[in-house]
């Protein structure tokens, strides 16, 4: 019988170029993608060496760092964001990359079209200098962030050398409470194993609950990945996984659908197959999750509390601990239900998807947004803006009192000019609660895009399971 | 690429636990299209006061580490992002050489990409070299990427353990895609195998 391999080891076998004892293999890279913030040196260093890019078919580029979500036709104010955003447009031209360009409906967020096109698929290599390219692994494909050395290596030879990881089973079990999204989950996975946690793995997201999402609540769970620290995280393909992606764009044409699907669908790990490490989670009792420090590992559930300070035994994590809950501006034993907020954002490669905008609205149906609360929505892309705009999603949002805005990153990095000020609290649905991380100062709470939208009608945190509905 | 092999420096500590590469080089500082002059952004929101005056309370300020080109860090440093523009910065600034119990996995590959050895030293040991920096002053390492080995002022030495196909590189300057295209025939193969043209 043949020897049973999980999905990370069928595409690694599948892509494996070159190996030689003591030095790292080199992996074939299907897909890559380009952002104008860490490319332009990776372009720039392969000009100076005389290289050229080896295969520009298999590299897609957009801009999404660092534009505005604001009107699209009104000239990029910030000199140096405009000057990046040209060097992308000037590099793609030279190196006959495709791009699309930012008044294009393709455009958005790299992780939000990669998928929408359907260039991500399963099975493939999939690699981006942007630590979040492990959503695509929602696909079945072996998806990573890069470097710019990386960036350039991959352009000039369309492989990457790399040591094989080790590979973690998480397994997602039980019966998901109403209220309880995919958001949750990967929260208190997080909150479970830390943000080291899987750090040198690539994990594999296995149980009921992961066969359950649809593909969109799959991008979420695999997009934090890193905030583990993982290398990658991945779903085996399924019908759900091949229905998506019928009829995308990008899909190969070259043979039968059937034929295609079913080759993607072999991606899937064996049953039986073994991992270095697994752990289980079980959702039945999980409760909406909220982070209230300044590491994605710093979360709790909507009715707990800041830590107790004098119950942490580690004096370091102590010390860490406190100097959160300063910068955060709580105290320990604190509430988070009731919690007051400025600023709202539902938006991010994590959450900015049609079903994330869906579930939003539903809950702000009806509402005005609270007074002292300056929320906005930023679709995950163009097409996802244009879509929600036929659903009239934008006119619920717009009559509550929320800003509907042009796709991009946005306050996520705040690269671009929207961000927090100092001391600013954000219910975010991002993926990063980092110090400064939405601009200085300001405070990041990560949730759902349901809690997030009810944070902003009430102006304080509640408790989505309790939501009257409109 | 710029090779590694001895280093003899001061040494600057850090105490944080998870610094993430938000902190080590701000996102303001990203829009930038060259590898150069990220020194002086370095902890930018740490580093400085709103005034602009340089943060007494950070450690790395005090003028004892002015000249520090080695950082001692606590665990899972460099996690976040995959900015290049970390690596970048700490090396504009001068720091050449990390020693932490753990790294985040891109940043790791990202400090070797760029001429920086990363150290990783079990947790007792990054733990006595926190309290010898801040009793001795001047403290001093001598790296030696070679013999995988740091001696310390007082003669002791502590060895480490590095892969041995990354000390390679790092020792001689490889440039990873020149390494690379030395297989060039190999992609080509594997190209043809797969119907890509």
């Amino acid at each position: 019988m043949a020897l049973k391999k999980n999905i990370y080891e069928k595409i690694w076998d599948m892509h494996l170029v070159y190996e030689e004892p003591g030095r790292d293999a080199i992996i074939y890279i299907d897909t890559h993608f380009v952002h104008e913030v860490t490319s332009p040196q990776a372009f720039e260093s392969l000009r100076l060496s005389k290289r050229s890019v080896r295969r520009p078919q298999k590299t897609f580029a957009t801009m999404d760092h660092n534009v505005p979500t604001s009107d699209r036709s009104a000239p990029i104010k910030d000199v140096l964001s405009k000057k990046q955003i040209e060097t992308l447009r000037n590099n793609c031209h030279e190196f006959d990359v495709t791009l699309f360009d930012m008044d294009t409906i393709q455009s958005g967020i790299v992780h939000i079209i990669g998928p929408e096109l359907g260039i991500t698929h399963p099975g493939a290599t999939i690699v981006c200098g942007d630590s979040h390219t492990s959503t695509h692994g929602a696909f079945g494909a072996l998806a990573f962030g890069i470097g710019t050395s990386e960036v350039e290596h991959v352009l000039a030879t369309q492989t990457l050398t790399q040591k094989k990881s080790k590979t973690f089973e998480i397994r997602i079990n039980g019966k998901r409470p109403s209220g309880v999204t995919a958001k949750d989950v990967i929260l208190a996975v997080i909150g479970k194993i830390g943000t080291a946690g899987a750090t040198g793995y690539v994990v594999e997201y296995t149980g009921e609950v992961i066969r359950d999402f649809n593909l969109e609540e799959r991008m979420t769970v695999c997009n934090m990945s890193i905030e583990a620290g993982a290398r990658a995280g991945l779903i085996s393909p399924d019908d759900k996984t091949c229905d998506y992606l019928k009829e995308r764009k990008y899909i190969p044409q070259d043979e039968t659908w059937e034929k295609l699907t079913s080759k993607w669908k072999n991606f899937a790990s064996d049953e039986g197959a073994v991992y270095d490490k697994t752990m289980e989670l079980f959702v039945d009792q999980l409760e909406p999750q909220i982070t209230w420090g300044t590491t994605p590992e710093q979360v709790t559930s909507i009715n707990g509390s800041t830590p107790d300070l004098s119950r942490i035994k580690d004096p370091n994590k102590r010390k860490a601990v406190k100097k959160a809950l300063q910068y955060m501006g709580l105290n320990e034993n604190m509430p988070l239900k009731g919690l007051k907020v400025d600023r709202v954002f539902i938006g991010s490669c994590t959450n900015s998807r049609m079903s994330d905008l869906r579930e939003a609205s539903k809950v702000v149906k009806g509402y005005k947004t609270h007074s002292t609360v300056n929320a906005m929505v930023v679709p995950g892309s163009q097409s996802v803006k244009k879509m929600a705009e036929e659903e009239g999603l934008d006119k619920i949002f717009k009559e509550a009192g929320f800003d509907w805005r042009e796709s991009g990153c946005s306050m996520c990095l705040g690269m671009n000019p929207d961000q927090l000020r100092a001391e600013e609290r954000c219910a975010s649905t991002s993926n990063r609660n980092f110090e400064g991380r939405q601009g200085k100062g300001g405070r990041t709470h990560l949730v759902s895009p349901v809690m997030a939208a009810a944070a902003a009608i009430k102006g304080s945190f509640v408790d989505i399971r309790e939501w009257k509905y409109k | 690429m710029r090779s590694f092999t001895t280093l003899e420096g001061i040494v600057a500590p850090l105490e944080d636990l998870n610094v993430d590469t938000d902190q080590i080089i701000p996102k303001q500082f990203l829009k930038r299209i060259e590898k150069t002059g990220f020194g002086k952004f370095l902890f930018y929101d740490w580093r400085y006061l709103p005034n602009g005056k340089l943060n007494p309370d950070f450690e790395m300020n005090h003028p004892r580490y002015k000249e520090a080109s080695i950082l001692l860090a606590k665990e899972n440093f460099g996690c976040g992002s995959s900015r290049e523009h970390a690596p970048w910065a700490l090396d504009d600034y001068g720091i050449k050489c990390l020693l932490a119990p753990s790294f985040a996995d891109i940043f790791y590959n990202n400090c070797f990409n760029n001429g920086i050895l990363p150290i990783v030293l079990d947790y007792p040991l990054i733990e006595e070299l926190f309290k010898n920096v801040r009793q001795i002053e001047d403290f001093r390492l001598s790296i030696d990427l070679p013999n995988q080995r740091i001696k310390k002022p007082d003669g002791k030495t502590i060895s480490f353990d590095i892969d041995s196909f990354r000390k390679h590189c790092l020792v001689n300057g490889l440039d990873p895609i020149g390494l690379t295209l030395e297989h060039e025939e190999k992609i080509t193969e594997y190209e043809k195998e797969h119907g890509i043209l």
